[in-house]
């Protein structure tokens, strides 16, 4: 009885998150306040309700099974007053500091695998300041073709959340020659068999060039890149799913750091903005592992998916300025 | 049984990186905490006025840094006795908690002769210190 109490009230709590995420009330408050900046809000006001909204976001992020920065980036672009190269900076801060707090336990338990992310993390990073750089540019010649593209990515990421279909622990026949002269393998105990299951890779090179546009991607639009990280670690190169989950969580702290240094010596990072972020959104997380065990992640994600929809087109609408969604 | 446990062990380095991104992460959160709070009660005079702020962060940031008069780079550095820049000392402490896990990492690859990874490890120090210097993306404001 408990449970289902539990269940049914941490769902609604998050259905109802969601939707004041995308209320109207919510996006009339944020443009109302945007309308009339520093007109006599005391100075905690945008932080206070950067910091609860983040801390609503970190809930979701972590029930739907996705990044922050994936959520952050198009709703505080496309709801809040800041302009999107400060989102950008923050969402490259709030998707680090999540990354860094979920890597001691991942390393600890051997889940996040150094041989695999490595190598990867080596192209991503380095793609990724190519992508912030990029994104910093389009911005200069006009912010508009950034919240565009952004709100087109976004939706495709929605596409991508709702197509993918993951295996737990896929086929690999044969090691591929790269994949063999890395050494991208390992092992790792099944908590709920107790069995050791060993892995490889296979398609290791097509890993690897996909890694060049997920970084590319991440240092533009500010994203974590989990959502691309997972598929091609677990359905291309044929990484098991905790391993792929695990090495991408881990893979962030090390790409978003990359492009993180580009937008802080630009000057993106604005703390008054970005500090309520990543606190908002980390306590979020803690809260939302907790109430994970009694939400219905099915819902949540599905709800998510709708709202990562409607954040993409809300970005669209706001890069294209055709004022359909207000 | 021991094969079994050998194969599941992380290396040494592993747990040590493990253990500086979770002091260093805390460390870095507690650090923004504090700071921002002496920031936004005033206790510490800002650089740019927080009105200021509020005004301008709905422009691009060439116009945002022009209207503020706020640096760029590492030009931060001489601002950290104001509220606003002693905020970046926590923001920075994560940005840099990476390069320092991975020497780490690359003194074990070194002890264990494995070279590929250890030439891996010092190849990303180099970029992220690349991007960490201020060179690629400070310019053209």
């Amino acid at each position: 009885m408990k449970n289902f109490f539990g269940s049914k009230c941490s769902t609604a709590l998050c259905a109802g998150a969601v939707w004041l995420l995308c209320s109207p009330v919510a996006v009339f408050a944020a443009q109302e306040a945007a309308a009339a900046p520093g007109d006599g809000h005391p100075v905690w006001f945008w932080p206070l309700i950067l910091f609860v909204f983040c801390f609503i976001l970190g809930i979701i992020a972590v029930l739907a099974g996705v990044g922050g920065g994936v959520l952050y980036v198009p709703l505080v672009g496309g709801f809040f007053p800041f302009h999107i190269d400060f989102v950008r900076g923050a969402g490259l801060m709030v998707a680090l500091a999540g990354a860094l707090a979920a890597g001691p336990g991942l390393l600890r338990r051997n889940l996040a695998s150094l041989r695999l992310a490595l190598p990867v993390a080596l192209i991503a990073s380095a793609c990724s300041i190519v992508g912030a750089m990029l994104g910093l540019y389009l911005s200069k010649l006009d912010p508009a073709y950034v919240q565009t593209a952004l709100g087109a990515t976004i939706m495709a990421i929605a596409v991508l959340i709702t197509l993918s279909k993951n295996s737990a622990v896929p086929v690999v026949t044969k090691q591929d020659a790269i994949g063999l002269a890395l050494g991208i393998q390992g092992a790792y105990k099944d908590e709920a068999t107790g069995e050791i299951i060993e892995w490889k890779t296979h398609r290791t090179l097509g890993g690897l060039i996909l890694f060049i546009f997920i970084g590319i991607i991440a240092g533009m639009f500010g994203l974590g890149a989990g959502w691309a990280n997972v598929p091609v670690f677990n359905l291309l190169m044929g990484v098991p799913l905790k391993i792929s989950v695990a090495t991408s969580k881990f893979l962030l702290s090390i790409t978003d750091t990359s492009a993180a240094w580009i937008y802080m010596n630009k000057g993106c990072v604005i703390p008054l903005m970005a500090i309520p972020s990543i606190i908002g959104l980390m306590l979020g997380s803690l809260v939302g592992v907790k109430l994970l065990s009694k939400a219905k992640p099915k819902f949540i994600r599905y709800m998510v998916i709708g709202v990562l929809f409607f954040a993409g087109l809300k970005s669209i609408d706001k890069g294209l300025g055709l004022g359909l969604l207000g | 049984m021991t094969t079994e446990k050998s194969k599941i062990a992380p290396m040494q380095e592993q747990l040590t990186y493990a253990n500086v991104l979770l002091w260093g992460g805390w460390l870095g959160i507690f650090l923004m905490i504090v700071s921002y709070l002496l920031y936004l009660s005033g206790v510490i005079t800002p650089h740019v006025d927080i009105l200021l702020v509020i005004q301008n962060w709905g422009h691009g940031v060439q116009e945002y840094l022009h209207v503020t008069d706020s640096p760029h780079g590492w030009a931060w550095v001489a601002l950290l006795h104001r509220g606003d820049y002693l905020n970046f000392v926590g923001l920075v402490l994560l940005a840099v908690l990476t390069i320092i896990c991975y020497l780490i990492l690359f003194r074990g690859y070194v002890r264990k002769k494995e070279w590929a990874y250890a030439i891996i490890c010092l190849a990303e120090v180099l970029v992220l210190s690349l991007a960490a210097s201020g060179l690629l993306g400070s310019g053209g404001h």
